[in-house]
């Protein structure tokens, strides 16, 4: 799989299952926001930072994948500082700053594979409602598969209609690619029950 | 869940998740009078309920928020995998698939009489009011704000918003009109 945020390595938090590392986050998070400890909170930011760090990612995506959350925690750290007490701002800050960065670190040393196969074992246990896990995994296989050729299609439409000398128009450009797309979603729906595969 | 969900949905329901995708990997739109860029993720989430329907729709946008959350990078900007459902604004994020399912239910409802001045209107309600209504509180709880404070910092992004119900009402008519829709639908 070449697209996707997964970033190859060997790092200790690659070689861990992918279901330890989920279940990991959730009792940080749940730790963090049921101890509403200031220190706490403060310290965990520089632990998060390392663990985000040892993943290996290069240095440049960490800044872009970090400026966005940072500008939006600042925004958020003033309207405390403004509105309310800075102690909370710092507070929920530092909470938020932790948590962003264990997450985006479990993302950077987890393959989407591993995370769909991840879904898939956690939607077993709901098979008596209804769930099928395995439909659920066609899903996601089928959306993954088909992102890049409806971005290619995109591209088509918009040089030819850039060739006509039509600038970025959303309804001339919307309108033909839904329709290609749900075209496409019928011929392939006949296909697969033309192989009479039931899921 | 899924008990009626049969192989032609799921293909539908796959297809538009991509298509929300594909349409996110382009630029966003900056609107000159705008604070913020029109992106095409509320778009997405519009057209959804207004094009195939409740279920389909609702489940179309939950598989694409699965697939960001999965670690694909689908977001406005490049942004995705988890780190996104541990921000401030997750609660945004995880109310797209219940608009898409009210816009698509109130679509279904008024499939007869359906035109883009309702395809506006439904549009509003989900792809606005419930995405507002499930954002603001998520915003102010995770963020000890007050509900006031948090829904003045969303604000800004309403203009765009409009704008864009405005777009999806358009789209939404116009394939109406030049596909058969809701027929293969239910």
């Amino acid at each position: 799989m070449t697209i996707g945020l997964y970033q190859p390595g060997h790092s200790a938090l690659h070689r861990l299952p992918a279901g330890a590392k989920l279940a990991g986050l959730l009792v940080v998070s749940l730790a963090l926001f049921l101890i509403p400890s200031t220190a706490l909170a403060l310290l965990s930011v520089p632990v998060a930072f390392a663990v985000y760090l040892s993943t290996g990612a290069p240095f440049r995506r960490l800044i872009a994948e970090l400026r966005g959350p940072a500008v939006l925690l600042l925004i958020i750290f003033a309207f405390h500082a403004i509105f309310g007490s800075i102690a909370d701002g710092v507070l929920t800050v530092a909470r938020f700053a932790t948590l962003i960065l264990l997450a985006s670190a479990i993302t950077h040393a987890t393959p989407i594979s591993e995370m769909a196969a991840l879904v898939e074992w956690l939607l077993s246990p709901l098979r008596p409602l209804g769930v099928n896990p395995e439909k659920v995994g066609l899903a996601i296989a089928l959306a993954i598969r088909f992102i890049p050729l409806i971005a290619e299609e995109l591209r088509h439409i918009r040089e030819a209609q850039a060739a006509r000398g039509l600038a970025a128009n959303p309804l001339a450009l919307f309108v033909p690619l839904i329709i290609r797309t749900l075209k496409a979603a019928d011929e392939l729906a006949d296909a697969i029950e033309a192989r009479g595969y039931d899921g | 869940m899924t008990k009626d969900v049969s192989t032609r949905d799921i293909v539908y329901i796959a297809l538009f998740a991509a298509l929300m995708a594909a349409v996110n990997l382009v630029p966003a739109i900056q609107v000159g009078f705008l604070p913020v860029p029109i992106t095409a993720q509320t778009l997405g989430v519009m057209l959804a309920g207004c094009l195939i329907g409740a279920k389909r729709g609702g489940l179309a946008i939950l598989l694409f928020v699965l697939l960001v959350a999965l670690g694909l990078p689908l977001l406005a900007g490049g942004h995705g995998g988890l780190g996104v459902f541990f921000g401030p604004t997750a609660g945004f994020i995880i109310s797209w698939p219940f608009a898409a399912f009210v816009t698509g239910w109130l679509t279904e409802l008024n499939w007869k009489r359906m035109n883009a001045v309702w395809f506006f209107i439904f549009s509003v309600i989900g792809g606005i009011g419930v995405v507002y209504l499930i954002g603001i509180p998520w915003l102010a709880f995770v963020a000890k704000l007050s509900l006031f404070d948090a829904a003045k910092g969303s604000l800004i992004f309403v203009p765009g918003d409009l704008v864009k119900a405005i777009v999806a009402a358009v789209i939404a008519e116009t394939v109406r009109r030049s596909y058969p829709l809701m027929q293969t639908a239910r």
